[in-house]
């Protein structure tokens, strides 16, 4: 059967499971938008290709399943590129399709050219140039496999213009076991060895901490680590990723380490005689100073990417494997060793959470909005399954410590990259895949005016997401460095009180729009936010720009100088 | 132009390595490998890439790099995730057999060149072009032999073009049972 590589292409998408594109045409991928017309894929027309890029991400991290993106040469290329590099940094599975001049123009400085492989090298686990039609259906097979599989992230593949308007024959897909990738095999299983030495380990320490990464969510591992936190009986923390990967009400679980971490679970890290760390990387935002962090831990490394173990802190044992197959089998080399007591541990741990809870300065009557309290009333108020997405700065750590995260996959967020703008294409890419569910971006107002216009095409899209900007009219983050560092010289961080009016945006784009001044309006708003599932809504919280995040490690600092929630200071 | 290296020095704690990477043999693979190079700001001392196998699917590229080991070990990791690298060998300077391969074409004067060819005889290195006004030359050794051979010439010869391939090396064989 002959057909066009543009006929090709889509056909290959199909095969490979795409429900949905997030896309933009143009002149060099205009052949493939013909044949989305009779394609059963769905395609979501994004207004900027970053939206494209973003939405592709969000799906992927609510679904499990990698995100489709599509976009044309030279400009429609360059914009997705920070989509890509946020989904190098937090491993997230991304194919994005990038169309290119015809062959014989490529290098010459054609009309929308530019070199998408070359820049986009350092930022995809992979990218292919496709220079003949009949190597299309190969090559998506491949890039659906590679990105997929080991540790997960971005890939892209670039298709010349004369490429899709060609005729070819079509043959279907390779399977898994009949591509041609003789330098690519990733490893699911650890070493047993090693595995038996981690039990030991775990086993004979009398302070272990699980230092959960987003590679525990990526793997699907969530019941094997329950499992493992049952037959450990260690505490666990939580990273920025990894959010949701045991529920918070589990009495192990301690909450999310770091530069903005709780002070239990930073603390017990550096105290830790063990770190077992599962789908983990030891990230400068995690570690602090790293010559300071954990000073006394040995380390026990398990992660699906060779190169991680021991890339900042030296693994005493390193496990290369998938974290799901890992703690399996961890857990089960486990079982029947004699353990250490851990009653000492959990009696200071316990200690260190009944004095130094999150907490924050509730609002004096009439005063400002708390953001930390919006975030628990959205909570309070929202089905136990919402996704919860976030942009980038103090919202975002609020989020990630204010709502109590009891399932996997409801907490998605740029953690790595920290892109601004993240939070309202990610949305709708997790509403679009997980239709049924109540998805709230919570929002910054710096991050909120960076992407708002994809609320378009949520609303076009029927794609009713709920947005809650967290609006103290600053960039909050910067602010509160320049407060704490930089001797209160706020330098360009202020945004406005008045514009945009947010309300009025909102329902240009056919959203429905609220605004929120005063404590007790804010129950009635969330209640009208929440009973609205025919298009999107954005409430405008206005709050206190004085709040500051807490507990907070300076860049550079080492976690044992972790600065608690000032009431907490006065009161240690 | 850089020093070259000797071929056994190690300066503490900065090294010279030999990366002999074997990689699919497909259109931006030389690109995504020295990348991963550039990023870190190191400089690639030599780089040599021929074919490895008879149908040409493989190639292998030989890299020497004068880096620090822990950093190094790092863009060894992140060179393993390359899709089309297949194998890579880190050699430490004392565990390499290095060769290399040099062309000169010295400007000398017919009636001058006597011990030019004698110094050529001496090195182990043969004459494969003439003309009246200039000879080439080429000597095939390791490393230390072709710098003092250039070094010969340097100082005797101010007219001369000298190119080197970059080198090639193997792991050297295990001696325990044969020691020479």
């Amino acid at each position: 059967m002959n057909i066009t590589g543009a006929q090709a292409l889509i056909k290959a998408l199909e095969q490979q499971g795409t429900e949905v594109i997030f896309g933009y045409p143009g002149g060099a991928i205009l052949p493939v938008y013909d044949p989305i017309i009779d394609s059963s894929i769905r395609h979501v027309l994004v207004r900027h290709e970053q939206g494209a890029g973003h939405m592709a991400e969000g799906y992927a991290q609510a679904t499990g399943r990698p995100g489709v993106a599509m976009v044309t040469s030279g400009p429609g290329a360059t914009n997705i590129v920070t989509p890509i590099a946020n989904a190098y940094m937090d491993s997230i599975p991304l194919v994005v399709i990038t169309g290119q001049v015809p062959t014989a123009a490529i290098g010459t400085d054609a009309f929308q050219e530019c070199d998408i492989t070359g820049i986009t090298m350092g930022i995809t686990k992979h990218n292919w140039l496709i220079k003949d039609a009949k190597d299309i259906p190969d090559v998506i097979a491949e890039a659906f496999y590679v990105a997929t599989t080991g540790r997960p992230g971005p890939v892209l593949v670039d298709v010349p213009k004369d490429v899709t308007q060609s005729m070819v024959e079509w043959h279907d897909c390779p399977t898994p076991d009949q591509l041609d990738l003789p330098g690519y095999h990733p490893v699911l299983e650890g070493d047993p060895e090693a595995i038996a030495a981690a039990a030991r380990l775990l086993a004979d320490a009398e302070r272990p901490v699980l230092y959960v990464g987003g590679g525990v969510i990526k793997a699907r591992a969530i019941e094997a680590l329950a499992e493992l936190v049952r037959v450990s009986g260690a505490p666990v923390v939580t990273t920025l990723m990894a959010r949701g990967a045991l529920p918070d009400s589990h009495p192990q679980n301690l909450g999310m380490p770091g530069m903005h971490g709780n002070y239990t679970a930073v603390t017990a890290m550096q105290q830790a005689d063990l770190l077992v760390s599962l789908g983990a990387r030891f990230d400068d935002r995690v570690t602090g100073r790293l010559d300071a962090f954990a000073p006394r831990a040995a380390i026990v490394h398990v992660d699906i990417d060779a190169a991680e173990i021991g890339k900042v802190r030296k693994a005493d044992v390193g496990i290369v494997g998938d974290a799901r197959h890992v703690i399996e089998a961890l857990s089960a080399a486990s079982a029947g060793l004699p353990r250490a007591d851990l009653a000492a541990w959990w009696a200071t741990l316990n200690d260190w959470r009944e004095r130094y809870p999150m907490i924050y300065e509730p609002a004096s009557d009439g005063g400002m909005l708390k953001p930390q309290a919006i975030i628990e009333k959205l909570n309070e108020m929202s089905p136990d399954d919402t996704i919860v997405v976030s942009g980038v700065g103090q919202h975002q750590m609020w989020a990630a410590h204010h709502w109590n995260y009891e399932h996997p996959y409801t907490w998605i967020n740029s953690g790595g990259a920290g892109t601004m703008g993240y939070a309202v294409p990610a949305a709708i890419g997790a509403k679009a895949g997980q239709p049924g569910r109540t998805v709230w971006a919570i929002d910054g107002d710096g991050c909120f005016q960076m992407t708002a216009q994809e609320l378009v095409t949520a609303r076009s899209e029927g794609i009713p997401i709920k947005v809650a900007i967290l609006n103290n009219s600053y960039l909050g983050m910067v602010r509160q460095w320049q407060e704490m560092f930089y001797e209160e010289r706020y330098s360009e961080v202020y945004l406005s009180q008045d514009l945009p009016n947010y309300v009025m945006w909102a329902e240009a784009m056919g959203c429905v729009g609220i605004r929120v001044d005063r404590a007790e309006d804010v129950e009635a708003a969330i209640e009208k936010a929440n009973a609205i599932n025919d298009r999107p809504v954005v409430i405008d919280f206005r709050t206190d720009a004085a709040e500051k995040v807490f507990p907070m490690v300076a860049a550079g600092a080492s976690n044992d100088d972790i600065m608690v929630h000032p009431i907490q200071q006065a009161g240690a | 132009m850089p020093e070259p290296f000797s071929g056994t020095t190690t300066h503490s704690p900065i090294t010279h390595h030999i990366l002999s990477v074997l990689v699919e043999n497909k259109a931006g693979v030389l690109a995504r490998v020295a990348g991963l190079f550039s990023r870190r700001a190191f400089n690639i001392y030599s780089l040599a890439v021929a074919p490895a196998d008879a149908h040409e699917r493989f190639s292998r590229i030989t890299i020497v790099v004068d880096a620090e080991s822990a950093p190094l070990e790092q863009v060894v990791g992140q060179l393993n995730k390359l899709i089309n690298v297949v194998e890579i060998r880190d050699l430490g300077s004392n565990e390499a057999l290095e060769r290399e391969l040099l062309l000169a074409t010295v400007h000398v004067a017919h009636d001058e060149r006597d011990h030019l060819l004698e110094s050529v005889a001496d090195a182990g290195a043969s004459v494969v072009d003439v003309s009246d006004e200039a000879v080439t030359l080429t000597l095939s050794g390791t490393p230390t032999a072709l710098n003092a051979f250039e070094a010969m010439l340097a100082q005797g010869y101010p007219s001369r073009e000298v190119q080197r391939t970059g080198r090639v090396a193997l792991p050297r064989l295990n001696h325990s049972a044969t020691q020479a």
